[in-house]
C-alpha cells in the first residue's frame, strides 16, 4: 500500500520537476543562460491564474490559459529587458557576460519577487483545480488532479520533443545548442533561435507553474526554493542535457518521496542535495552533460 | 563671489538648524504610535489598517489630551532583524510613544529587550507564545514595557479545547485525536496544553505531529494521520494554511480539522483557497457577524467601509490595542514610559474581542490578557458555503456544525 503510494505520489511530482527543469535546461543548452529567476517566472504564472480566477472571475481553464500567458510574457520581458541587453553589451567582456547575466537574473527574481508579494501578499496561491474529485488506483486514494498534472507534464514534454526532432526550426534549436557558430554558417539566425528558445521556456514555465499551482500552491517564499530546485536538478542531469534533466527529475521527485514518506517530511529535500554534492564530487558533469 | 558662496553656507546651515530645532516641537503636538508589521502578509496587513482607523477616530473626536494620534508604520518583511532596526528607528529618530508589533512570536520575542533597552512600551497584537510573558516575570524592571495584547498559546489551546467538549465530545462523540502543529515558537506551549486538556475533555491523542513551516506537499503528512484513524485533526497553524488546507480537500482526507488556523480567520481565505476551506473549523477571538460585544460589528463594517475586506484577527486586537494605549496616555497624563506602563497595568476597556484586563506583576505571565467568562472567551468557527460562521460559544453561535461530503464524521467508532 504504502509502496504504491509513493510510486504514484513520487510520479506525479516527479514529472512535474521534469516540466519545470526541462525549459531550464533548454535555456542554457542554447544560449549558456543560467536564468535565476526561474522561480519567480513561475510564481507570477500561479499568481496570475489565481488573480484570473478571483479578480475577474474566469473559469479555470481561462484562469490556467491566463497563467500560461503570463509567464510567456514574463519570459519574454526577461529575454528582452534583462538577457539580452548584456549578451549584446560591448561594454562588458565576453567571458564576463555569463556572471552578469547570473547576476542579474537572480535580482530580476528577487524584484518580481516582492512585487508579487507587495500586490498581492506573501502568502500562499492555489490555482483553481481543472479536474476535482478522487480516483482509487491498487487501492491508493489519489487525486484526479494529481493524474491530470503527470498527463499534462508528459504532453507537454512530447509536444517539445517532437517541435525539436521532427520540424525545421526545431533542429535549428537543437543544432545551435551542438555548435552556435556552425548554425549562423548555415544562415540561421540566432537571435531569432534565442526567441524561439525562450517563447518555448516561457510557455513550459507557465504551465509548470499553472500545474504546481493546482497540485501544490504556492507563495512568493517559492521563488528561492523553485529555482534551487530547477537549478539542482539541471546540474545533477548535467548542464544543458534536456535527458539528462529528465531523468534527473525523477531520481530527485522519488528520493523526496522516499524522504517525506519513510522518515520525515521536514527532510524531505536533503537527501537529494547530498546526492548532487556526491554526484559534483565525483561526476562534476552530472549525469549526462556536455559542458 | 567667495562672499555670496559663504553667505550661501551660513543661509543653509541655519535652514538646516531651524529645521532640527523645529522637530521637537512638531513631535510634541501629537502622541506617536509606531506600527511594526508584516504588511505583505495577509493577517498582518490588517495591523496598520486597523490601527489608522482607531487613531483617525480617536482624532475626530478631539484626540488625547488636546492632542492628536499619529501613527507610524514600518513593514519588517516578516523579519525579526528588520523588526529590530524599525523598532531602533521608532525610538530614537521618529521619536514614537508607544509602539505596535507583530503577530509572529519570535518577531516580539526578539523585541523584547529593546523594549526595556530603549525604554518604549510595545504592544503586541497577534503573538501568541507564553515565553513573550514568562520573560517579563524573570526580568520585570527591565521588560515591564512589553505587553501581550494577544492570548497565549496556552490560552488558545484550553479555548480550543473548551470549544471541542461541546462540538466534538458532546455532539459528535468523537474519542481520538491527532495533533498536527507547525514547528514554531508559539505552537510549543501549544502543543503543551492541547496535550493536557484534550485528555480531560475525555479526547485521547493518538498521535503528534509537529511539521515544519516550510512544509509544500502534505500528502505524506495526511497519509500518516489517515493511517493512525483519528476521529477529528487538531490543527495549530499559522505560518502554513493555504497549502494544507488545499491539499486535504484535494485528497479528500475523511477527518475534520479542528483547532487554530490563523490564516482561516481571513476573509479573504475562501478565495485563496478556491473554496478548500469549506467545513473547516477554526478559533478565534472574533469573527464577521459575531457581535462579541457592541463594538465589534460597527469596528468590522468600518473596517470593511475603508479597505474593502474584513480585518484578520490581529485587526481586532490592534485597533483595540490604539484605543486603550489612548485611554491609558489620557489617564497618565504624559507620554513618560514608566506612567505609561503603571496606567496600561490598570487597564479595563471594553473593546472588539472582549473586556481588556492585563495580569498583574506577580502572576507568572505578567501583562498577558486574562482570558475567562467575565473578559475574553474566544470563538469556534466554521467556513460554510463561503461565509465564517460561529458555532461557539452557543449564545453567539449563529449556525450548526456541518461538513462537506467527503468527511467521515464518526468513521472511527
Amino acid at each position: 500500500m504504502l509502496f504504491w503510494q509513493i510510486l504514484i505520489d513520487g510520479f506525479a511530482i516527479s514529472s512535474l520537476y521534469a516540466l519545470g527543469a526541462t525549459g531550464f535546461a533548454l535555456i542554457f543548452g542554447v544560449s549558456g543562460v543560467l536564468n535565476l529567476s526561474h522561480g519567480a517566472l513561475m510564481v507570477a504564472a500561479v499568481v496570475a491564474a489565481w488573480a484570473a480566477g478571483n479578480d475577474l472571475h474566469v473559469g479555470p481553464y481561462a484562469g490556467a490559459t491566463i497563467g500560461v500567458a503570463v509567464g510567456l510574457v514574463a519570459s519574454m520581458i526577461t529575454y528582452f529587458l534583462i538577457v539580452r541587453p548584456l549578451q549584446q553589451s560591448r561594454k562588458i567582456r565576453e567571458e564576463e557576460k555569463e556572471i552578469f547575466i547570473l547576476t542579474a537574473t537572480l535580482l530580476w527574481g528577487i524584484m518580481l519577487q516582492e512585487l508579487i508579494a507587495y500586490f498581492y501578499t506573501n502568502n500562499a496561491k492555489t490555482v483553481a483545480p481543472i479536474v476535482e474529485g478522487v480516483v482509487r488506483i491498487v487501492g491508493v486514494r489519489t487525486p484526479s488532479n494529481e493524474i491530470f498534472t503527470a498527463v499534462v507534464c508528459w504532453l507537454v514534454i512530447g509536444i517539445l520533443w517532437l517541435l525539436v526532432n521532427r520540424t525545421r526550426a526545431g533542429k535549428a534549436v537543437l543544432a545551435a545548442s551542438m555548435n552556435p557558430r556552425g548554425v549562423t554558417l548555415l544562415g540561421v539566425e540566432l537571435s531569432q533561435v534565442y526567441i524561439a528558445v525562450w517563447a518555448i521556456y516561457g510557455v513550459l514555465v507557465g504551465v509548470a507553474g499553472v500545474l504546481l499551482g493546482m497540485f501544490l500552491g504556492v507563495s512568493s517564499y517559492s521563488v528561492g526554493p523553485l529555482t534551487a530546485s530547477a537549478f539542482s536538478i539541471v546540474v545533477l542531469g548535467g548542464l544543458g542535457s534536456v535527458s539528462g534533466a529528465l531523468i534527473a527529475a525523477y531520481i530527485v521527485g522519488y528520493l523526496e518521496t522516499l524522504t517525506a514518506y519513510l522518515y520525515d517530511p521536514s527532510y524531505r529535500t536533503i537527501p537529494a542535495l547530498l546526492l548532487l554534492v556526491v554526484v559534483m564530487y565525483v561526476s562534476p558533469r552530472g549525469l549526462l552533460g556536455r559542458r | 563671489m567667495r562672499m555670496l558662496d559663504k553667505r550661501a553656507i551660513v543661509a543653509a546651515g541655519a535652514t538646516c538648524l531651524a529645521l532640527v530645532l523645529a522637530t521637537p516641537g512638531y513631535a510634541e503636538d501629537t502622541i506617536k504610535i509606531g506600527v511594526i508589521a508584516e504588511a505583505q502578509a495577509v493577517a498582518g496587513s490588517s495591523i496598520p489598517q486597523a490601527a489608522q482607523l482607531a487613531a483617525d477616530e480617536i482624532n475626530a473626536a478631539g484626540g488625547v489630551n488636546g492632542k492628536k494620534i499619529e501613527i507610524v508604520t514600518y513593514d519588517n518583511h516578516s523579519s525579526a532583524a528588520e523588526s529590530v532596526r524599525a523598532f531602533q528607528r521608532a525610538a530614537n529618530e521618529d521619536h514614537v510613544n508607544a509602539v505596535i508589533a507583530s503577530y509572529i512570536s519570535e518577531v516580539v520575542l526578539a523585541l523584547e529587550p529593546w523594549t526595556g533597552r530603549l525604554k518604549t512600551v510595545m504592544v503586541t497584537p497577534g503573538a501568541a507564545s507564553d515565553v513573550i510573558t514568562q520573560n517579563i516575570a524573570k526580568d520585570y524592571d527591565h521588560l515591564k514595557y512589553t505587553f501581550h495584547g494577544y492570548s497565549t498559546s496556552t490560552s488558545i489551546a484550553d479555548a480550543t479545547c473548551d470549544a471541542a467538549k461541546d462540538l466534538l465530545v458532546n455532539q459528535l462523540h468523537m474519542k481520538s485525536a491527532v495533533v498536527m502543529s507547525e514547528d514554531a515558537a508559539w505552537t510549543t506551549p501549544l502543543d503543551e496544553e492541547y496535550l493536557k486538556c484534550l485528555p480531560n475533555i475525555g479526547i485521547k491523542v493518538v498521535d503528534h505531529i509537529r511539521m515544519s513551516p516550510d512544509t509544500t506537499d502534505f500528502t505524506p503528512i495526511f497519509n500518516k494521520i489517515e493511517g493512525e484513524k483519528p476521529d477529528v485533526i487538531i490543527t495549530g497553524i499559522s505560518h502554513v494554511g493555504v497549502q494544507p488546507t488545499v491539499q486535504w480537500k484535494q485528497q479528500e482526507v475523511p477527518i475534520p480539522m479542528f483547532g487554530v488556523s490563523s490564516q482561516a480567520t481571513n476573509s479573504s481565505f475562501w478565495n485563496d483557497t478556491n473554496g478548500a476551506v469549506e467545513g473547516v473549523l477554526y478559533q478565534a477571538f472574533a469573527g464577521p457577524g459575531v457581535a462579541v460585544t457592541p463594538k465589534t460589528l460597527p469596528f468590522v463594517a468600518a473596517f470593511n467601509k475603508r479597505f474593502g475586506n474584513n480585518p484578520s484577527y490581529c485587526g481586532y486586537t490592534a485597533y483595540d490595542e490604539v484605543y486603550y494605549l489612548a485611554d491609558a496616555f489620557r489617564r497618565a497624563g504624559s507620554t513618560d514610559p514608566d506612567k505609561l506602563v503603571d496606567a496600561l497595568e490598570k487597564t479595563d476597556y471594553v473593546g472588539t474581542i472582549g473586556r481588556v484586563k492585563f495580569k498583574g506583576k506577580d502572576s507568572p505571565n505578567p501583562h498577558a490578557l486574562m482570558i475567562g467568562t467575565d473578559t475574553i472567551t474566544g470563538l469556534m468557527l466554521q467556513w460554510q458555503d463561503g461565509k465564517q460562521t460561529n458555532l461557539w460559544p452557543a449564545k453567539v453561535a449563529n449556525g450548526k456544525m456541518k461538513f462537506p461530503k467527503f468527511i467521515k464524521v464518526g468513521a472511527a467508532n
